[in-house]
């Protein structure tokens, strides 16, 4: 592998970690846009080319985007990050950090078991990918085509901005 | 005979009218039924019975419809009349329907008349088809039927807490027996693959050689039961206390009919004891102690009707040592007597207390001779007949033939003799005390009313059928008649004598001619002479089975039940149930409702499912 | 030692636990929203770098279907927290557990 991957592969997770630390949420997607740039990249060199524009032009573009216009549209201040930085305590964060590491780390053992034979990148072009989609896979398209039908429903369903009606129980909570 | 079904069925249905219409049709109503169902049973039966005799059969048998039906295992609803049934069916509807008469004269002024009614005619249809039931199942049945009406009638009166105990003695010592006859039953249904009586005792005679342990032990069984329901040793204990109930009561169940149910059942399967000799020692031997201990104990009691219910334990322990013998017909014939004259005693018991309200205790009566004429005329006939006054009353002639064959039958010995004799003797002495301390004497109870003409006729008919019923079947001695034996001969088997002839029995009649004289005489002298007053006590208790039996059994029965009343073996069940309960409590902890935690788990499974995995397949 | 594919599929690894570690320490909704994110996409990577081991196109198919699941997810998901939002007036997410068992 080249410099190329492991210089996008720590960007990646440099940037991630930086996500998963940052108190407030517009740095945290910031970080997060830089590391699925840099995964777009390892896509690139992974011989996927076309999934890497694909990571940039929805991911980054579309689906993050959508993410910090809710975060602005929400106008959560500074109060939101400071209650980020009294919960992110390390008596919070250390047991779960130290169990996935154990998760991270069976992970990685059992990646690095030998398999025999050692695999090179081999390219896999864009026509291949739609032949199979529209081929052997037309109904799971169908599927991701409901899904997102479905999704466009349930958002607009749930997002819809009514006279505020308090569930039963949350009622009797507040009162 | 092809109406005998109406026989058990109108008492059923005089007792179902009476339960549903209790309260609507009145008094007359309630007598017209009670009554009626009973007399037109008893009208068939004669019918059935004559048309019976002519028709010179050995048994007819009337298939009603199948009642149970499993494969290859048939139970029909199936009645049979033959000579023994007839007998039974006799005695039972005849003596019933005049016991039914004399009640409605003595319940006439109690508020429960329709209740009564319903219970008396369940327990006439019950009992009838106990001996016209043509299988075993049937007539089990039929005894669990009577069982039933005995709860219910010697707890009539349950306002009192003293007679519903003695009704649930009553249930549940008879419950004792009943446990072994239905073993019995079970164990003949696995051997011989039927209940129906004439197969049953068929192929017993094919499958078990003499004394094979399988038909002994069958035989002990269904001893058992008839030992229960008959009230013999050891659970003879009941019939005393069950003299709580109203005396009609007292004279149908546990004088006439219900307690010979075990000598029925015994005659019937004959066929299985003479297959087990020991078992029907057994039965010759509980009859003599019966008779014996029963005897002694009237001998002491007070209350009139306690007399009358040792000497009926005594004589239905003269009719088991009849059967014990191999004298069938001979207890066939005592169980008919018998019946005469203890309905016709209890009856006039019955008249007797009634007239002196409600008075039972010998020593407050006396000098009744004078005041109830009519009542001291038919209770000395069956006084008589009680204490077998020879040649001139039927108990003498069926009394006389199981002392004689006691000693001369196939079974017979010297001891079963002298214990016939001495209870004899016993029977005598203790009737010849009742008889002196409540007619003899000074008046010590103002008579207050004179039974009624309703409540008379019953005992002088009763009165004659207990002089006239032994003259069908006289001893060799006195002219040789042999109307009953020969009779129930298709279904009894002879007896055979063996031990001696007419001499052993001149001997034996002259014997109990002088010991009856002499008991007579006894009881006259040591009426007013001290008695021992612990042995008094003894005996009046009953030779103490009821101390002994409430020591050893119900008293660790209520202690276990004490023990176990939180319910120990329930103890594992709730614990099932609290483990999952406490469970569910720790489950339903961890649904904390914070996501977090729920993804923790997650990790934590994925973490351990690795772990097993990478320990399974790679770790060397 | 570690060939092509291994390095990618580590560098997945790494990546997902990251975001999982991000899920368990967050309280705020939107970051646990993240962080689902950052899981869906680092499995997406295992994805691809399957494909190019195996030189298939199902890996980058299954890829695409990530994407438009995680379209479809974060659409409702964000309607979801508004809703949340609305009701609650904050974005903890341990506030929202009135539906204990």
């Amino acid at each position: 592998m080249g410099p190329a991957f492991y210089i996008a592969g720590a960007v990646a997770v440099l940037s991630t970690l930086m996500v998963i630390t940052r108190y407030n949420i517009m740095h945290a997607l910031l970080y997060f846009i830089v590391s699925l740039l840099s995964v777009a990249v390892i896509f690139y060199v992974y011989g996927a080319p076309f999934m890497a524009a694909l990571e940039v032009i929805v991911y980054a573009g579309a689906i993050m985007v959508l993410i910090i216009f809710f975060v602005m549209m929400l106008n959560l201040g500074p109060q939101t990050a400071g209650d980020e930085a009294r919960w992110l305590t390390p008596r919070i964060w250390i047991g779960p950090s130290i169990l996935c590491l154990v998760l991270l780390a069976e992970l990685v053992y059992l990646i690095l078991q030998p398999t025999g034979q050692a695999g090179d990148v081999i390219t896999v072009d864009p026509k291949a990918v739609g032949m199979s989609l529209f081929g052997p896979y037309i109904l799971a398209v169908e599927l991701a085509g409901m899904l997102l039908m479905a999704g466009i429903v349930g958002a607009y369903h749930l997002g819809r901005q009514k006279k505020k009606i308090l569930h039963r129980f949350l009622e009797r909570t507040t009162e | 005979m092809q109406w005998i079904y109406l026989i058990p069925a109108l008492p059923f249905l005089g007792a179902l009218l009476l339960v549903l219409a209790s309260g609507r049709i009145g008094k007359t109503g309630v007598t017209l039924i009670g009554c009626g169902s009973v007399g037109i049973a008893a009208l068939v039966t004669i019918v059935a019975g004559l048309q019976f005799m002519n028709s010179g059969q050995a048994g007819y048998v009337q298939h009603l419809w199948d009642w149970v039906s499993i494969g290859t295992f048939r139970i029909g609803m199936d009645l049979r009349l033959d000579a023994l049934s007839l007998v039974f069916t006799f005695v039972i509807t005849f003596v019933g329907f005049l016991i039914h008469v004399y009640s409605t004269g003595y319940m006439a002024d109690d508020p429960d008349f329709a209740r009564f009614f319903a219970c008396m005619n369940l327990f006439v249809g019950a009992m009838l088809l106990l001996v016209l039931g043509d299988n075993l199942l049937l007539l089990y049945f039929g005894w669990e039927g009577v069982g039933l009406c005995s709860y219910l009638l010697i707890g009539f009166w349950y306002k009192d807490p003293a007679n519903g105990a003695a009704a649930r003695k009553a249930f549940i010592v008879t419950r004792v027996g009943d446990t072994a006859m239905a073993i019995a039953l079970f164990l003949l249904v696995q051997h011989t693959g039927s209940l129906q009586l004439g197969t049953v005792l068929a192929r017993a005679q094919e499958l078990w050689t003499t004394g094979d342990p399988t038909v002994v032990l069958i035989a002990f069984l269904l001893l058992g039961g008839a030992v229960g329901k008959s009230a013999q040793l050891p659970l003879q204990t009941w019939l005393p206390d069950a003299m709580a109930g109203p005396t009609p009561v007292s004279a149908l169940i546990h004088a006439a009919t219900m307690v010979t149910a075990g000598v029925y059942l015994i005659a019937r399967t004959n066929a299985l004891f003479v297959l087990s000799p020991s078992a029907q020692a057994a039965v010759a031997i509980v009859g003599a102690i019966t008779l014996l201990l029963a005897g002694c104990s009237a001998f002491v009691q007070t209350d009139i009707k306690r007399v009358l219910a040792y000497s009926t334990i005594s004589q239905i322990g003269y009719m088991f040592l009849a059967l014990g013998v191999g004298a069938w017909s001979a207890a066939i014939f005592h169980f008919m007597t018998h019946a005469f004259f203890k309905a016709l005693l209890f009856l006039g018991a019955g008249a007797i207390i009634v007239a002196l309200h409600h008075e039972q205790d010998m020593f407050k009566m006396g000098g009744l001779r004078k005041s109830l004429p009519g009542v001291f005329l038919v209770f000395l006939i069956g006084s008589a007949s009680l204490a077998a006054l020879p040649f001139v009353t039927s108990g003498f002639y069926s009394k006389d033939q199981i002392v004689w064959l006691a000693g001369a039958a196939a079974g017979g010995n010297a001891f079963y003799s002298l214990a016939a004799v001495l209870g004899a003797f016993i029977t005598a002495a203790y009737t010849a005390r009742m008889i002196f301390l409540v007619f003899f004497g000074q008046e010590k109870t103002h008579v207050h009313h004179k039974p009624g003409p309703v409540m008379m006729a019953p005992l002088y008919i009763l009165a004659v059928l207990s002089t006239l019923a032994g003259f069908i079947e006289l001893p060799h001695t006195l002219g040789h008649l042999t109307l009953l034996s020969d009779f129930v001969s298709p279904v009894l088997p002879g007896v055979v004598t063996v031990h001696g002839g007419v001499a052993l029995e001149w001997g034996m009649q002259a014997l109990t001619l002088g010991l009856v004289a002499l008991a007579t005489w006894l009881a006259w002298r040591l009426l007013a002479a001290p008695f021992p007053d612990g042995l008094k006590q003894f005996l009046k208790n009953g030779w103490g089975f009821d101390d002994a039996y409430n020591v050893m059994f119900v008293q660790p029965f209520v202690k276990l039940a004490k023990i176990n009343r939180r319910d120990v073996i329930d103890k594992i069940y709730t614990g099932l149930a609290a483990v999952t309960r406490g469970f569910h409590r720790a489950m339903s902890a961890t649904q904390s409702g914070i996501l977090r935690w729920y993804v923790m788990g997650i990790v934590m499974g994925a973490v351990i499912i690795l772990s097993v995995i990478i320990w399974r397949e790679y770790a060397v | 030692m570690m060939n092509t594919t291994m390095e990618g599929l580590v560098l997945a690894g790494i990546l997902f636990v990251l975001g999982l570690i991000s899920m368990l320490i967050r309280r705020n909704i939107i970051f646990m929203l993240i962080s689902v994110e950052i899981m869906l996409n680092a499995a997406g990577l295992a994805f691809i770098v399957a494909a190019a081991r195996w030189g298939q196109p199902e890996g980058q198919v299954m890829f695409m279907f990530i994407l438009a699941m995680a379209a479809a997810e974060v659409s409702v998901g964000l309607a979801l927290i508004l809703q949340i939002y609305h009701q609650l007036k904050t974005l903890d997410s341990d506030e929202a557990s009135k539906m204990r068992g």
